[in-house]
């Protein structure tokens, strides 16, 4: 894992409290699977169907009918359960998902969040997440501040395609941490070593600072 | 009808399956994928098919093997960035695509099952899905109305079956299944091993008969693995190796 994503991955955990019901994304969210503390009981929601995904499986005992949502083999840990695509989407659009954790390409300042197609590039789908940004309770995005040319991922408006508007209720990157709120999107953490001109400059929307604003907690 | 579904080869089972017609798939990538009537409708060749399934298989195996043999007119799926084939086909135009998001493909085909034509959903309200789409208040909330998908034909794969055509899967390979195995005039299901009725637990049925008319005892499963992601040690954590 590289530094940024080490910085995001473990601000991330911190979402995650003892006995939640937890779906994360494909990519980097999952990585997040490995920072939840051993002694939590969380059970993590895969979306073909089963609550409480476990380890990926010793080699050689890998099951080829018991895979995630990202298609890699996996196990399932104890009290878990298997169900139809249908009831594992009634879990999410009912409501019953605490927290979705999500990659993200773009954040606008509204809260929308663009992560499932860029035009003139082969459309291969949206997959859950639209289901997940509108149903799950609480939607955090975690993803790198700027893209790989340096420039702003998190926008006044997202120029891509959105998965879901207003959707973002807490946004986590390797400089810094926001909430969306009713008076818009606001600073509420900053990562070890970043400032808030720094942020400023790497970041389109326009937020205000919180007046809480501290350090975030991660290593 | 509760008698004689069991028939004796995939050829027999598919044989009414004409050019143009729509099918549901079962599966989840390649995991719960019903791989004989896939590999029989392969060899028959009917052509200008809609598909309905979650994924595209890849380019050698499940659907994929119908896009490489030009069988599929439109898909109707959730995510496909799987297969070289179809984005070719996607891009020259041959192949319609409808993209829908998981959960609203697995309601649509859920709600065509069970007779109810269409139903509301906030997912995708304020994208490009919703748009065209009759949009609705409920309590403070706008949703989206979406409508049912009903198959000539259905695909399904079962772990165990009795003759009645009651249905068990194994874990993750239940996916679509029973969503597909409701929501077609004439559901084909195949298993990798039939009982005699009596022989399962009624407390343990996934799909109840009433939903199957034909089944198949298949063989020589390849079951392949997409992603195959595993520990070298108990110690390593969940970072696995690809």
């Amino acid at each position: 894992m590289s530094d940024a994503r080490l910085v995001i991955v473990k601000r991330a955990v911190l979402e995650i409290a003892d006995g939640m019901n937890v779906n994360l994304g494909i990519g980097m969210p999952t990585l997040v699977a490995g920072e939840i503390p051993p002694e939590f009981s969380v059970m993590l929601h895969s979306e073909n169907g089963l609550l409480g995904i476990g380890p990926y499986p010793l080699e050689g005992s890998e099951d080829p009918d018991l895979i995630n949502a990202g298609k890699e083999t996996v196990t399932a840990v104890q009290g878990a359960s298997y169900f139809d695509s249908a009831e594992s989407f009634a879990m999410i659009r009912g409501g019953h998902i605490d927290v979705a954790i999500l990659g993200g390409m773009e954040v606008s300042e509204q809260g929308d969040l663009a992560n499932w197609m860029i035009p003139g590039k082969m459309i291969k789908g949206m997959g859950g997440a639209m289901d997940l940004v509108s149903g799950a309770k609480r939607i955090v995005v975690i993803m790198e501040h700027v893209n790989k040319h340096g420039e702003p991922k998190i926008k006044r408006q997202c120029s891509l395609p959105l998965t879901g508007r207003r959707v973002v209720n807490r946004l986590i990157t390797d400089l810094a941490v926001f909430d969306f709120t009713e008076e818009g999107m606001v600073l509420i953490e900053t990562q070890q070593g970043a400032s808030v001109e720094v942020i400023r400059q790497k970041t389109e929307a326009s937020f205000t600072v919180s007046p809480d604003l501290r350090t975030a907690n991660t290593l | 009808m509760n008698k004689g579904k069991v028939v004796h080869s995939a050829a027999e089972a598919i044989q009414d399956i004409r050019d143009g017609a729509t099918l549901i798939v079962g599966g989840f990538g390649l995991c719960g994928i019903p791989e004989q009537a896939i590999l029989t409708l392969r060899d028959k060749g009917v052509k200008d098919l809609t598909i309905v399934s979650n994924n595209c298989g890849v380019d050698d195996w499940g659907l994929g093997l119908l896009l490489a043999n030009n069988q599929i007119k439109k898909m109707i799926s959730s995510y496909v960035g799987e297969n070289k084939i179809f984005e070719r086909q996607f891009l020259s135009g041959e192949l319609e695509v409808e993209l829908v998001p998981q959960g609203t493909l697995a309601e649509r085909i859920r709600a065509g099952g069970a007779g109810i034509p269409a139903f509301y959903t906030a997912t995708g309200v304020g994208t490009s899905v919703a748009e065209g789409k009759e949009h609705k208040q409920f309590n403070g909330r706008t949703y989206i109305m979406e409508e049912a998908i009903v198959g000539d034909f259905a695909f399904v794969k079962a772990w165990k079956a009795d003759t009645l055509g009651n249905l068990i899967y194994r874990n993750t390979a239940r996916n679509f299944n029973p969503l597909a195995a409701a929501a077609a005039k004439v559901t084909i299901a195949e298993a990798e091993e039939i009982v005699e009725t009596g022989q399962l637990d009624p407390n343990h049925i996934h799909t109840p008969g009433i939903y199957v008319q034909r089944l198949l005892l298949g063989t020589g499963y390849e079951k392949r693995i997409e992603r195959r992601t595993v520990l070298r040690t108990a110690s390593q954590g969940t970072e696995g190796v690809r």
